[in-house]
């Protein structure tokens, strides 16, 4: 007979490492991880920068040490692992599908399971950039990993296109490793990444950040050569005479992250068209039962102290659907985006599910000054928090009692109101 | 008045610091206060780098100043890192180079390997 998980993760990056933790502590007796890479960690393996687990730890740590400590965790308890190991497929009876070296093709049986499969970088193919395809032309995270993971040194005089925090990183790192970074480009008017990232990635070195600019041409035989930087108007088209010409080795682009999300939609879990992940309650329960996802998969965060608090909800979820199944249900809320505002995590609270609060997580859609976040329910307010200020690079997080939940109709807005 | 954004945590508070008296506001925490503080008298950053490595699973080990280490010394750290060859295994936290380029900090490991 075969053996039944009770809750299988399928990613060992920091979301998946703290789902099987927080799966364990809750009683989930089999468990298991399954991770496609050599080594245990995801994405923080290659960010050996400082700035991680601030709000977790209360220190300051790199990437490497964060995932380190989680995976020191994990060894602590009887978590099986198996990397090197991809998983293929999920179908609606919750097996898995998966292969690795040593034992082959494997169908696993779990009670439930953890999406933690992260995301990847948007490439140059998704905004499509006019001119030769030479050589040079990286994602920063690509490069990020030749750099740091590989010990290759990627170019020498580096334009940056995007202003994401992958991209600010890089500046830095290859600046201090002798390179010349000579511009990084941005399309909005405003930065893809943390203020802090703008002040000690770019500020630091002098290196200039153009908003309201992109990259018009890439040209080069066999290797960037040159690329063309000009200025775009409102609705981001080019104005001819702003041109600018860079004579560079190597382009790199910081353009945003797209959850990972093949194996869900092959699934048939609901996505959100919003994120690019899966729909998810306020458990991180997806639209199929007894399927749960945490962090990058669902949205993209830049705290990976957010990814932490995400996914250990979402791995005590999963043992509590392993050992108790699905609860009774009772009344469930809508959670819509109103003003200024590009999506919520979660968009449906389950009251069944509520023991003291709710979470609700969300990103506004252009930078707002001194505001109000207002909870509506029609036309009453149920709840009203105030910011100093909002940036669609930095994630919000609200917290709603449930004696204020207990007051809202079928459906609440989450939206801004500037001062 | 100088205006700076506090690095420290990801919260970046916009402070202002008085040249003079080296008042600080807009900080949300004492942190802010001191980075501040440091930010108009000696600027300080910690760095992190990689190093070469031999005999492990890959060819780089990550690795951070053990504190912060003055701005102006930033590249004349990471060009010290240059010769440096570590053999596997390292621990999290092993001292790779004392005492770097005289700032008092040291070089360790931030990963097994
Ligand atoms: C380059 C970069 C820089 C960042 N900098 C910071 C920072 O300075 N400070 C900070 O707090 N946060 C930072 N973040 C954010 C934080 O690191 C991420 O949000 C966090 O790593 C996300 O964790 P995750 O587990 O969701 O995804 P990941 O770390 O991406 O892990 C996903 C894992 O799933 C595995 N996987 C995917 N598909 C499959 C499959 N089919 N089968 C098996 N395994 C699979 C992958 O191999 C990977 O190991 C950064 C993120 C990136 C990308
Ligand atoms: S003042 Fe405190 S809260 Fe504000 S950015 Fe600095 S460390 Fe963070």
């Amino acid at each position: 007979m075969t053996k039944i998980y009770d809750v299988i993760i399928i990613g060992g990056g920091p979301a998946g490492l703290a789902a099987a933790e927080a799966a364990y502590n809750n009683g989930a007796k089999d468990v298991l991880i399954l991770e496609r890479d050599q080594t245990l960690g995801g994405i923080l393996n290659q960010c050996i920068h400082n700035g991680f687990g601030l709000h977790y730890f209360k220190e300051e740590l790199s990437g490497p040490e964060y995932a380190g400590r989680f995976i020191e965790l994990v060894n602590k308890t009887n978590v099986e692992v198996q990397t090197d190991t991809m998983v293929l497929d999920i179908t609606p009876e919750r097996e898995i599908h998966a292969v690795n070296g040593q034992k082959g093709y494997q169908i696993l049986k779990s009670r439930s399971i953890v999406l933690c499969m992260g995301c990847r970088e948007r490439t140059r193919g998704a905004i499509s950039i006019p001119g030769t395809r030479p050589a040079g032309v990286f994602t920063a995270g690509a490069a990020q990993r030749y750099v740091n993971i590989e010990g290759y040194q990627v170019g020498k005089r580096v334009v940056i296109l995007g202003s994401g925090d992958i991209g600010l990183i890089m500046a830095r790192r290859m600046t201090l490793e002798g390179a010349k970074v000579l511009a990084c480009v941005e399309v909005m008017p405003y930065s893809g990444g943390l203020t802090r990232n703008i002040v000690q990635c770019l500020h630091d070195f002098n290196i200039p950040l153009y908003l309201s600019h992109t990259v018009t041409k890439i040209e080069g035989e066999g290797r960037v050569e040159r690329v063309t930087v000009q200025e775009v108007d409102a609705n981001r088209n080019p104005i001819p005479g702003t041109e600018m010409i860079f004579d560079c080795d190597t382009l790199l682009l910081s353009v945003g992250l797209i959850p990972e999300n093949e194996l869900t939609r092959a699934a048939g879990i609901q996505i959100d068209r919003r994120t690019n992940g899966p729909v998810v309650y306020e458990n991180m329960e997806t639209s199929m039962p007894g399927v749960f996802a945490a962090g990058n998969v669902v949205h993209v965060h830049d705290l990976v102290d957010y990814v932490t608090a995400e996914a250990q909800k979402a791995g005590a979820a999963a043992a509590k659907y392993a050992i108790a199944g699905e609860p009774e249900p009772s009344r469930h809320i809508t959670v819509k985006n109103g003003n200024a505002v590009t999506y919520t995590v979660p968009s449906c609270i389950r009251m069944e599910n509520i023991d003291k609060s709710a979470e609700i997580l969300f990103r506004v859609n252009r930078v707002c000054g001194a505001s109000v976040i207002q909870v509506m329910s029609g036309e009453t307010r149920i709840a009203g928090f105030k910011r100093e200020r909002l940036a669609p690079g930095e994630m919000e997080k609200i917290i709603l009692p449930r004696v204020l939940l207990d007051k809202a109709g079928e459906e609440i807005t989450i939206a801004i109101e500037e001062a | 008045m100088a205006e700076i954004i506090c690095i420290t945590c990801p919260k970046g508070c916009h402070l202002t610091v008085d040249e003079k008296t080296l008042e600080v506001r807009g900080n949300s925490c004492p942190r802010g206060e001191e980075y501040g503080r440091n930010e108009l008298t000696h600027p300080v950053r910690m760095i992190t780098s990689t190093v070469k490595l031999e005999g492990g699973r890959f060819r780089r080990l990550p690795v951070k100043t053990s504190q912060s280490v003055p701005k102006e010394k930033m590249f004349e750290v990471v060009r010290s890192l240059d010769g440096i060859v570590v053999h596997s295994p390292v621990h999290v936290g092993d001292i790779i180079v004392k005492d770097v380029c005289g700032t008092g900090a040291d070089i360790i490991a931030t990963r097994d390997l």
